[in-house]
């Protein structure tokens, strides 16, 4: 259909059929005031502030439900449409407090700025106000339902956007209140956008709520550290301390979103364990120090190494939420200093596939695209929680008619319909992809050992349907200890099908670590180097003489606690450096050098899809410490290394973006393998990382971790399917031990049918569990 | 999460409900969610619980929070136990023009309690109510299906007989 002519307050303008006169007018830069109605959200039209003028209607009509025709004209100033405003403001406020002083949204809030313009200074309305009461919802948000116009956005978010209905219209007329009726806690991941949503102080931040005026904030732009996609926040500041974080709007990423990782995490900033001095060992004692002495030592004690051993003995791990700078400055320093043991890759554990990695993990098309696909298969990923926001597109594809089918090591319930599941013990994870992968390919002889059941075809007949399809890998099935073989099964399944493929990454820049080369087997942009180094398994499995951390808890960032406290209490010289203390490394570190967290450094995130994404340090630094690139080139200077003279970031981006042009390498095949049984494996665990405990600044933000306990349940259990629990004679009353690795731990048993038989699910990431050693594998159960 | 076990909802319920439920399409079932309620009312001896409610949501497999939002809204739904008769008094405007306050008034003494509250004997609830459409009559009562028309004092005392 072809654009239709409207008349907007004398304006001539072109609309798309089926549009509201509110969206016309938005694009033509017209304002219009509303309270209900938000571009992303259905329409309610229940506020009314958002009348206008309409020829050839008596009454004003709600531009934002008024759908446009052709010859049409809207006046949204006459004194008519004035007149409608005004009296709908009067009707807003009856039974709105007018004491915005005292509330926390005043100077932000759409109800007083819409008042001072729209409003008049007197009410008619002279009797008492009604009142509600307020509401528990949880630790991240707080409510003054007092203040609700009952705009219905809150709600509609919980149902269209979040796909949770948790909040709701109860009662009716003038007893309506906005609320959850049965008190309880929020649980939805996403739910802080509501704080976003509300136009008054009906729902504000609870963490935030009384702590700074709007007026009083600095507004700076950034990028968020935990996702894979690179959201878009900003940053609010005061006197150079962070304050809160609220979403960016980018259509092509978090659109108006952010989870509440990513809005909360901030909490962790300034926490009593942060490092404010550069710290050495000395005597067994930690003493604090200047930067200059703390540097010295870190290459003094490298340098012994070095001399007395050889380079080879030294090992490098990075957070994979570092900057591309970082990753950059890192790989350099410590292939000129000769070791090329680097990696990101904390927490996988099959790596025999690296060398067959494009530049960086494959993902075909862009997140906005996830939209568009016409079935999308997902594996070994509990996407809502690794990634909420892909959740929330995928979600939207789904409404859209997508079919999504997972392939599992737990029956997730996610905010989206599934098609079809399939859902298996980690140690019986490979068979769910084979079944799939022998529909397409029968004749394949490695998979000759395999048997195909019904759900396989379907699922195999939907992705061959030639419609757009797409296969999205999540962390489970990166990290897990047959991850290559993994790979290699989607890439017959995506080659025979002709489908996209794409890795959801751990971490905010993992495709950064490899195009800067923090991986051992090449270095900047995927250049093969001639002796691969050790990559993060092997590095502390083959203990080092010496560590290098960066921003790592090796204890609770890496696939294996045990073997990494292993290395670490033999090794000679461990350096950290770090935006908090670690038990663990005040154990084991001899050096702690304190460094910028991503708000007070400038850097690049590269997202999954390949987008650079550069930002600026928005806060102060904390105490002394310093950005880690600076503090990386400080050490290539103490070296007496060439070439690291960088006056700034960009200049460091530079360097490698210039390396970017050469070449990229052709790729070797990935190898195949035969699937068969493993015979001898009873009992794997599935070792999941609980909501907020990803990394080592959402594991201090307190309100996430309080969410943490309420949404996860007990996390110190052992999960299973009631037939497993048949199995091995154990009821839900009792404590049980179970034993990996030579570790043992007694836990309570929770009964959870999500739980697939034959597997226990054991949180990870949690110092109380770090003894059992690998997130997945065989585990026993002794009483 | 919702899981479809209507555990709660007796086998009466169910079946009542289930042959109600053919009359919406399939992925419809939301529409039942009024007479399910009525049903499960009914069966509960004349209000609902959170328990039923949820029990009602769980068995339609719609979220909670939609049947709180219906069961809340309709004064034929009571969330709390209440009286064999409810009496409710029209206080609307036609009626209040015509002395529904005394009525009202006199209910309270005849019974003994105020608003919204329920008899010792567990026989009466009293409640007020939005214009019941009957202006003409006015003041009116309805008790169930049934309107009391042009109340004075003398056919409230032979209503409550009537009704006692
Ligand atoms: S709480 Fe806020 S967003 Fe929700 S209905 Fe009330 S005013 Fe609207
Ligand atoms: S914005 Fe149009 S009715 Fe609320
Ligand atoms: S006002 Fe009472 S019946 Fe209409």
């Amino acid at each position: 259909m072809s654009d239709i002519d409207i008349e907007i307050d004398g304006k001539l303008l072109k609309a798309k059929p089926n549009s509201m006169v509110i969206q016309v007018a938005d694009e033509a830069g017209i304002y219009i005031p509303r309270f209900c109605y938000h571009k992303h959200l259905p329409v309610a039209a229940n506020c009314r502030m958002c009348l206008v003028e309409m020829d050839k209607s008596p009454k004003a009509v709600p531009a934002c439900a008024t759908p446009v025709m052709s010859g049409m004209k809207i006046w949204t100033r006459s004194p008519k449409a004035l007149a409608a405003q005004k009296a709908v403001m009067e009707f807003l406020l009856i039974n709105h407090p007018l004491d915005c002083p005292i509330c926390d949204q005043g100077g932000e809030c759409e109800l007083q700025d819409l008042s001072m313009g729209y409003g008049a200074a007197n009410s008619y309305f002279t009797y008492g106000k009604r009142a509600v009461a307020d509401q528990d919802i949880g630790p991240l948000i707080e409510t003054e339902m007092t203040r609700c116009i009952q705009c219905t956005r809150c709600v509609r978010f919980g149902d269209e956007i979040a796909g949770l209905r948790e909040l709701g219209a109860i009662g009716r007329g003038e007893h309506m209140e906005i609320s959850t009726y049965v008190t309880h806690a929020i649980k939805s991941e996403v739910s802080g956008n509501i704080i976003d949503l509300c136009p008054v102080g009906a729902l504000t931040s609870k963490p935030f709520r009384f702590t700074a005026r709007a007026w009083e904030l600095k507004q700076s732009p950034s990028i968020a550290p935990h996702d894979c996609l690179g959201t878009h926040i900003n940053v609010h500041t005061r006197a150079g301390k962070v304050m809160r974080v609220v979403p960016r709007e980018n259509k092509a990423l978090n659109e108006t979103w952010i989870a509440d990782r990513e809005r909360y995490s901030y909490l962790g900033l300034y926490q009593a364990d942060r490092v404010t001095k550069p710290l050495i060992r000395v005597h067994d004692h930690w003493q604090e120090t200047d930067w200059q002495t703390a540097l010295n030592y870190t290459v003094e004690g490298l340098q012994q190494v070095i001399s007395q051993q050889t380079a080879d003995q030294m090992g490098a791990l990075v957070s994979p939420n570092a900057t591309t700078e970082e990753f950059f400055l890192l790989q350099k320093l410590w292939r000129q200093l000769g070791s090329s043991h680097i990696d990101h890759r904390l927490r996988q554990i099959d790596f025999s596939d690296q060398d067959s990695f494009p530049v960086f993990p494959q993902f075909d098309g862009s997140i906005a695209d996830l939209e568009n696909y016409s079935t999308i298969l997902l594996v070994g990923s509990n996407i809502q929680k690794e990634q909420p926001l892909i959740a929330l597109r995928l979600r939207k594809a789904v409404l859209k008619g997508t079919n999504i089918f997972a392939v599992n090591m737990m029956d997730y319930a996610f905010n989206f319909k599934i098609a079809g599941k399939k859902i298996a013990a980690p140690h019986e994870f490979i068979f769910t992809l084979a079944g799939i992968a022998k529909v397409l390919l029968p004749e394949q002889a490695d998979l000759a050992e395999v048997s195909v059941s019904e759900e396989d075809r379907v699922i195999a007949e939907r992705l061959r349907a030639r419609e757009k399809s797409i296969i999205l890998l999540g962390a489970l099935a990166l990290n897990h200890p047959q991850a290559a073989l993994i790979r290699w099964l989607v890439h017959q399944i995506a080659k025979a099908t002709e489908c996209a493929l794409g890795l959801l990454t751990e971490g905010s820049n993992a495709a950064g670590a490899w195009l800067a080369g923090a991986i051992p087997h090449r270095t900047a942009v995927g250049e093969k180097v001639k002796l691969g180094g050790l990559d993060a398994q092997s590095m502390w499995k083959q203990a080092r003489q010496a560590y290098l951390l960066v921003n790592v808890e090796p204890d609770l960032d890496c696939a294996n606690a045990v073997v990494a406290k292993q290395a670490l209490a033999q090794a000679k010289f461990v350096v950290s450096l770090s935006v908090f203390k670690n038990p663990l490394l005040d154990c084991h570190a001899d050096v702690i050098l304190p460094i910028a967290p991503f708000t007070e450094t400038a850097g690049t995130f590269v997202n999954v899809a390949g987008q650079w994404q550069s930002f600026k340090g928005v806060a102060q630094p904390y105490g002394e410490s310093r950005p880690a690139w600076k503090v990386l080139c400080v050490l290539g200077h103490l070296f007496h290394l060439p070439g690291f003279d960088y006056a700034s970031t960009e200049e460091v981006l530079q360097e490698l973006k210039l390396s970017l042009q050469r070449n990229a390498t052709t790729l070797p095949e990935v190898p195949g393998a035969i699937i068969q049984k493993n015979g001898v494996m009873k009992l794997s665990r599935l070792g999941e990382i609980p909501l907020y405990a990803g990394d080592s600044l959402v594991r201090r933000a307190h309100a996430l971790q309080s969410t943490q306990a309420i949404i996860e349940g007990e996390l110190l259990a052992v999960r299973m399917n009631p037939q497993t629990a048949r199995e091995l004679k154990v009821t839900s009353e009792e404590k049980i031990k179970v034993r990996q690795q030579g570790g043992e731990l007694s836990l309570p048993v929770i009964f959870d049918k999500r739980v697939p038989p034959r597997a226990l699910s054991i949180f990870g990431g949690l110092a109380a569990t770090t003894e059992l050693g690998e997130l997945f594998g065989a585990i026993e159960v002794i009483k | 999460m919702t899981e479809a076990t209507g555990i709660l909802l007796s086998e009466k319920v169910r079946e009542q409900l289930d042959r109600w439920m053919v009359r919406y399409p399939v992925g419809q079932e939301r529409s039942a969610v009024m007479q399910a309620l009525h049903y499960a009312q009914e069966d509960n001896g004349g209000h609902l619980t959170e328990d039923i409610m949820d029990a009602v949501a769980d068995y339609l497999r719609i979220p909670r929070i939609s049947v709180y939002e219906v069961a809340s809204f309709y004064s034929m739904y009571n969330l709390v136990p209440v009286g064999k008769c409810i009496i409710n008094v029209c206080t609307n405007i036609s009626c209040m023009l015509c002395d529904s306050e005394k009525v009202l008034e006199h209910l309270k003494i005849r019974l003994g309690i105020e608003l919204n509250e329920t008899t010792a004997d567990g026989k009466f609830t009293l409640r007020e109510t939005e214009c019941l459409a009957a202006c003409v009559n006015a003041p009116v009562a309805q008790v169930g299906k049934k309107y009391y028309e042009n109340l004075t004092p003398e056919k409230i005392d032979a209503m409550l007989n009537e009704l006692g």
